[in-house]
């Protein structure tokens, strides 16, 4: 993309500026599913993170080689083959993380932050700027869960980490930790996002970062998005 | 059949799929801004459901008869992306009504974590052929359930006056916090 961008800003835009979550909207399934704790909510957020690297340094090496037609399903394979992986480690190593995560470790797989990445980054550009701007989008996506999960906890369970907070814990909001509570808590997040950035909410994902620009035929042909013609705004 | 239909029963109300399971949030937060674009898209994603826990299934079999199950992910995610790709271009060639209505949608279900998550689903319920395909068409059918009850709330969510720190997703995940809520009453059904 930009030549001359320094390194150390394909490292910090993922932090905070283009933050995967609350500035791109993109991985909301597991930001929302896996953030009821927020020990769960690091350990998502770190295996993500790690399948996010490695994808982008094997993708950023594999460019001149993944024939343009099929590259998607190439993509999809190289993250499969680190999912799987990354499951392994915690089966073995962590295994109540493993148990907690449940079917969303296996769900990275198809996490658009991922193939969004890989389609609009480590594709296009080279080794080092790649696993940079993984490591960044991985830890702002880390920070993000880390919140949501730290606000449920406190106020759903009236604990953090697992240690009981006083007061709270006496009588929790068990709403919180329900499914509602997820909607409700992720947009106060990006309420808060905008407010504090000064900056009008986020309505629509450009081409850019949509996930499924590698799939979408639209782009490059000036028709416009095709979920944007049936109405849509975003589409994974 | 009784427990199909149980499967099917639980997998609409108790479990559903966006609002108490998270997946497929992007899809649903997208593409629910009118009733017609969540119909077409729920009524596709029905369709690659069933059929890709048709596939998954004996594909699964044959993974545990080389004992390489720990393939899973990668060998399902083959088929389920294959699947869609074949889907479309037969449904191109042999039903282009079918097509005008549905396959703009179909590219978008690769990468929508429910299709995935429900094969993955089958596998570890340990369901049978059939339930796997009741499983599939409940789940789907509750997708849709979801996206057009939201498309109904969204209209009204356009029509009136948010402070402007809200306005678009925020609002939008909020309101999806209260039909999440509804869901919640058919909590006490689980069977």
């Amino acid at each position: 993309m930009n030549e001359n961008r320094p390194l150390s800003a394909e490292f910090t835009k993922g932090l905070i500026k283009e933050n995967p979550v609350l500035v791109m909207l993109l991985g909301m399934c597991p930001t929302l599913a896996v953030t009821t704790m927020a020990s769960n909510a690091i350990g998502m957020g770190l295996a993500t993170t790690f399948v996010l690297v490695c994808s982008n340094l094997v993708i950023s090496l594999l460019k001149g080689i993944i024939p343009k037609a099929v590259r998607l399903p190439c993509f999809i394979v190289i993250i499969a083959g680190f999912v799987t992986l990354i499951s392994f480690v915690l089966q073995r190593y962590l295994p109540s993380l493993y148990e907690s995560l449940g079917v969303f470790l296996t769900l990275i797989t198809v996490n658009c932050i991922i193939l969004g990445r890989a389609e609009a980054f480590a594709s296009k550009n080279k080794v080092l700027p790649s696993v940079l701007d993984g490591l960044g989008m991985g830890l702002g996506f880390t920070a993000a869960l880390f919140v949501m999960g730290s606000l449920r906890e406190i106020f759903g369970a009236g604990s953090w980490f697992g240690i009981k907070l006083p007061l709270l814990s006496e009588e929790p909001m068990l709403i919180f930790i329900m499914p509602a509570g997820g909607f409700f808590v992720l947009g106060c997040v990006i309420a808060a996002v905008n407010r504090i950035a000064n900056r009008k909410p986020p309505e629509e994902i450009s081409c850019e970062n949509c996930p499924s620009a590698a799939i979408c035929g639209a782009k490059g042909k000036g028709e416009g998005c095709p979920s944007d013609k049936n109405g849509g705004e975003t589409a994974q | 059949m009784k427990e199909a239909i149980l499967i099917i029963v639980t997998a609409v109300f108790v479990n559903n799929v966006v609002l108490s399971q998270f997946m497929g949030i992007c899809a649903f937060l997208g593409v629910s801004k009118q009733l017609k674009s969540s119909v077409g898209m729920g009524g596709a994603v029905i369709f690659v459901m069933v059929c890709a826990a048709a596939c998954t299934y004996p594909v699964y079999m044959l993974l545990e008869r080389f004992e390489i199950t720990y393939l899973r992910t990668v060998a399902f995610i083959l088929v389920i992306a294959m699947f869609v790709q074949l889907i479309e271009i037969v449904m191109k060639k042999t039903m282009p009504p079918l097509y005008n209505a549905l396959g703009v949608y179909l590219p978008l279900i690769t990468t929508n974590c429910a299709v995935l998550g429900v094969t993955v689903a089958n596998i570890d319920e340990g369901y049978s052929f059939g339930h796997s395909i009741a499983n599939a068409f409940g789940t789907g059918l509750a997708f849709t359930l979801a996206l057009v009850l939201f498309s109904g709330v969204r209209a009204r969510i356009a029509d009136s006056d948010i402070p402007e720190t809200f306005k678009g997703v925020p609002a939008t995940l909020i309101a999806a916090a209260i039909v999440s809520l509804s869901f919640m009453g058919f909590a006490g059904m689980a069977f």
